[in-house]
């Protein structure tokens, strides 16, 4: 597949085979319950491409990407929540608020009453965020383990917050019932196929966005950053910008999803957003291979498939199982999948093409390589 | 027309440049303690740009710890003036940027990029954001002149990773010249060439001391003798000595050093 896909011309073909397999093909072939299903998938994507670009280009272990899927999820679902109050003459008050609160909409909810806003906020929000984390992460140098830990606590203390208000933002039952999406009703077949097409269209412009970034200058820099980010500083580069200017990319791409994850599965709770959901992420993306540009892709799609199959017929069997994936490809084989597919097209391309000159590789080469194998990280150059 | 070059005409000599106003490095009282242990005891040391300066000394004497102070990898004492501006203190990239750069005892290159790439990285921290979002496209010319003049236009796709040892560290020299500085820290670059690139990299660095201000690592004292203009002596973190590669020689004081350790002479082999 890899030798039709080469060249400019070769990577547009690509992309419009998958546009019409997600938004021609998909909708035709599937059930409207699966249309459903898979447009959750695609949401999870849409977070991995993000994670794809920050840890498997950045090498940022995001383990708590929850809280920006989270804040665009939740920005959604009050936004939701406030025009269904508003249906039909409604008090303007979401029904759990006068169930559990005081029957006041709180100050900081009124503001998502505006469709507009809520747009902007769905993409501003987790972007500040990040900018400022990641900020105030990168400049002091936290790195590594580090920083996965306090992504991780993150999206743990954010759960608990969210668990923590119930009146506010429905606790642990989280935000649900929706009724319409911007005036459009959440029953009808029609608009559910379009919700799902907006996902798919979201994604694949993620997956463009994440080509572009990488190969440009800024995702060879990353690379460069990940590998030696000492370095780079001595040729006058601060890695904290470029760092914390991806970490954003990845955090509003999760946002953005979020806002799509609300009105496709109707429900969001402090569970969609904690700890276990953004290990899920990251296992998908691992899994698929996070160098790649649609390693995390296949990989978020894929393991999400199989959850929802495995773990209706053995409940407590997945966990176990996406455990033991996770432990054997990141100790097996770090590249994902997706190195199995270069593995064997870099044998076949070995076979035809005239062998390289014996140049000693160093042993360190290679051992501080362990994610870069295959085309996602092979210069343009060497390519053609 | 006549295109900025990175290798302009003419030789180094000892003292500098003689006409103009040259750029220079003035490091005055720089210390760097580590837990109590002082690896550079208040050096001082002048080098004005056109100036080769070789800075030797025995293993351990304080040489790259000098270097890291003056790249601020390394906290430190003391004063490194920039022809007038103040770099000691400020953050590692901050003082790439005022045009100081270095290369590594260990080549350090980035071993999943190319050739190419590696270089078009180090010409680019002035891009702005627009710039950085493109694709690389074109060569940047001072990139294709960098690559000619390490002599590696037949590698530049080939990634980094792979290159033997030498070409590394002519990388390193060719990212320092893209990345347009005017004060070059080299600390032992021919270590591990063969004789033929040792001379090879001698004379590449004439050509680009001749208009930089060019500190340069070495233990080999055949290669100091034929390719110092002028000479600084270290040891145990100070000063021992300072002049042309005759008068160091004839120093008395690093003569003792020399002795006292395994010896320059011995170095070489
Ligand atoms: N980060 C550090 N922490 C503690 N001590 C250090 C550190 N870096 C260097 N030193 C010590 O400082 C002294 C000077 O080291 P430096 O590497 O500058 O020597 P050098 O002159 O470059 O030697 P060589 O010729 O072997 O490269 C040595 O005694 C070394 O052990
Ligand atoms: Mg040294």
């Amino acid at each position: 597949m890899k030798g039709l896909l080469q060249g400019r011309l070769g990577t547009a073909a690509g992309f419009a085979a998958a546009a019409v397999l997600l938004l021609v093909v998909a909708p035709a072939v599937l059930s409207a319950f699966n249309l459903g299903l898979l447009g959750k998938f695609l949401c999870f994507a849409i977070v991995a491409v993000g994670i794809g670009l920050a840890w498997g280009r950045g090498g940022m272990l995001t383990l708590g990407q929850g809280v920006f899927f989270g804040l665009g999820a939740y920005i959604m679902a009050m936004h939701m929540k406030l025009a269904d109050a508003s249906l039909f003459g409604g008090s303007g008050v979401p029904d759990f608020m006068s169930l559990y609160g005081s029957g006041q909409v709180p100050g900081w909810w009124e503001p998502f009453r505006s469709p507009a806003v809520t747009l902007l906020a769905v993409v501003l929000v987790p972007g500040l965020v990040a900018l400022i984390l990641g900020l105030a992460v990168f400049k002091r140098r936290v790195k590594g383990a580090y920083f996965a830990i306090l992504s991780q606590a993150l999206a743990a203390a954010f759960a608990v917050f969210l668990i923590g208000q119930q009146a506010t933002t429905g606790g642990s039952n989280g935000l649900s019932g929706f009724r319409s999406f911007f005036g459009f009703d959440l029953q009808d077949p029609d608009n559910k196929v379009m919700l799902y097409m907006i996902a798919a269209a979201v994604l694949l412009l993620s997956v463009a966005l994440a080509r572009q970034l990488m190969h440009s200058r800024l995702g060879e820099l990353l690379v460069a950053v990940r590998d030696q980010e000492e370095r780079v500083r001595f040729l006058g580069y601060d890695p904290a910008s470029i760092k914390t200017a991806i970490y954003v990319v990845a955090a509003v791409l999760a946002g953005i999803a979020g806002a799509l994850f609300v009105p496709l599965v109707g429900i969001i709770s402090p569970a969609d957003v904690g700890v276990i959901p953004s290990i899920a992420f990251i296992i998908g993306v691992a899994i698929g291979g996070r160098a790649t540009l649609l390693g995390p892709v296949l990989g978020a799609v894929g393991a999400a498939a199989a959850q929802s199959a495995l773990s209706s017929t053995f409940p407590s069997f997945w966990v176990y199982f996406q455990g033991l994936l996770f432990v054997l490809v990141i100790g097996f084989m770090p590249g994902g999948l997706a190195s199995l597919a270069s593995m064997v097209g870099k044998r076949r391309r070995n076979r035809t093409a005239r062998p390289l000159p014996s140049v000693p590789t160093p042993a360190a080469a290679s051992a501080s390589a362990p994610l870069t194998e295959g085309e996602a990280s092979m210069p343009e150059e060497a390519r053609r | 027309m006549s295109t900025p070059t990175l290798l302009p005409d003419g030789e180094p000599r000892a003292g500098g440049l003689r006409h103009g106003r040259p750029k220079y490095l003035e490091i005055r009282d720089l210390s760097v303690s580590f837990d109590g242990f002082l690896a550079v005891d208040k050096v001082n040391l002048d080098v004005v740009q056109g100036d080769l300066r070789f800075l030797i000394g025995p293993n351990g004497a304080g040489k790259t710890t000098v270097i890291d102070a003056i790249t601020g990898l390394v906290p430190a004492t003391g004063s490194v003036n920039h022809t007038g501006t103040e770099i000691l203190g400020r953050k590692v990239h901050r003082i790439a940027r005022l045009g100081v750069g270095r290369t590594f005892q260990t080549a350090s290159v980035f071993e999943n990029l190319s050739v190419l790439q590696n270089l078009d990285i180090a010409a680019g921290s002035g891009r702005g954001p627009l710039q950085m979002l493109r694709r690389r496209k074109t060569v940047d010319p001072a990139v294709e002149e960098a690559l000619e003049i390490i002599g590696m236009e037949g590698v530049a796709g080939k990634k980094a990773g792979i290159l033997a040892h030498g070409q590394k560290q002519w990388l390193e020299i060719g990212m320092l010249l893209v990345q347009n500085s005017d004060v070059l820290l080299l600390d032992e670059p021919i270590a591990g060439m063969s004789q033929d690139e040792r001379a090879e990299t001698g004379e590449l660095l004439r050509r680009i001391a001749a208009s930089r201000i060019t500190l340069v690592i070495e233990h080999d004292m055949d290669f100091v003798r034929e390719f110092a203009t002028s000479v600084t002596v270290l040891a145990a973190g100070k000063v021992l000595s300072e002049g042309s590669v005759a008068q160091v020689q004839a120093d008395k004081k690093v003569q003792d050093v020399y002795l006292g350790s395994s010896g320059a002479e011995a170095d070489d082999a």
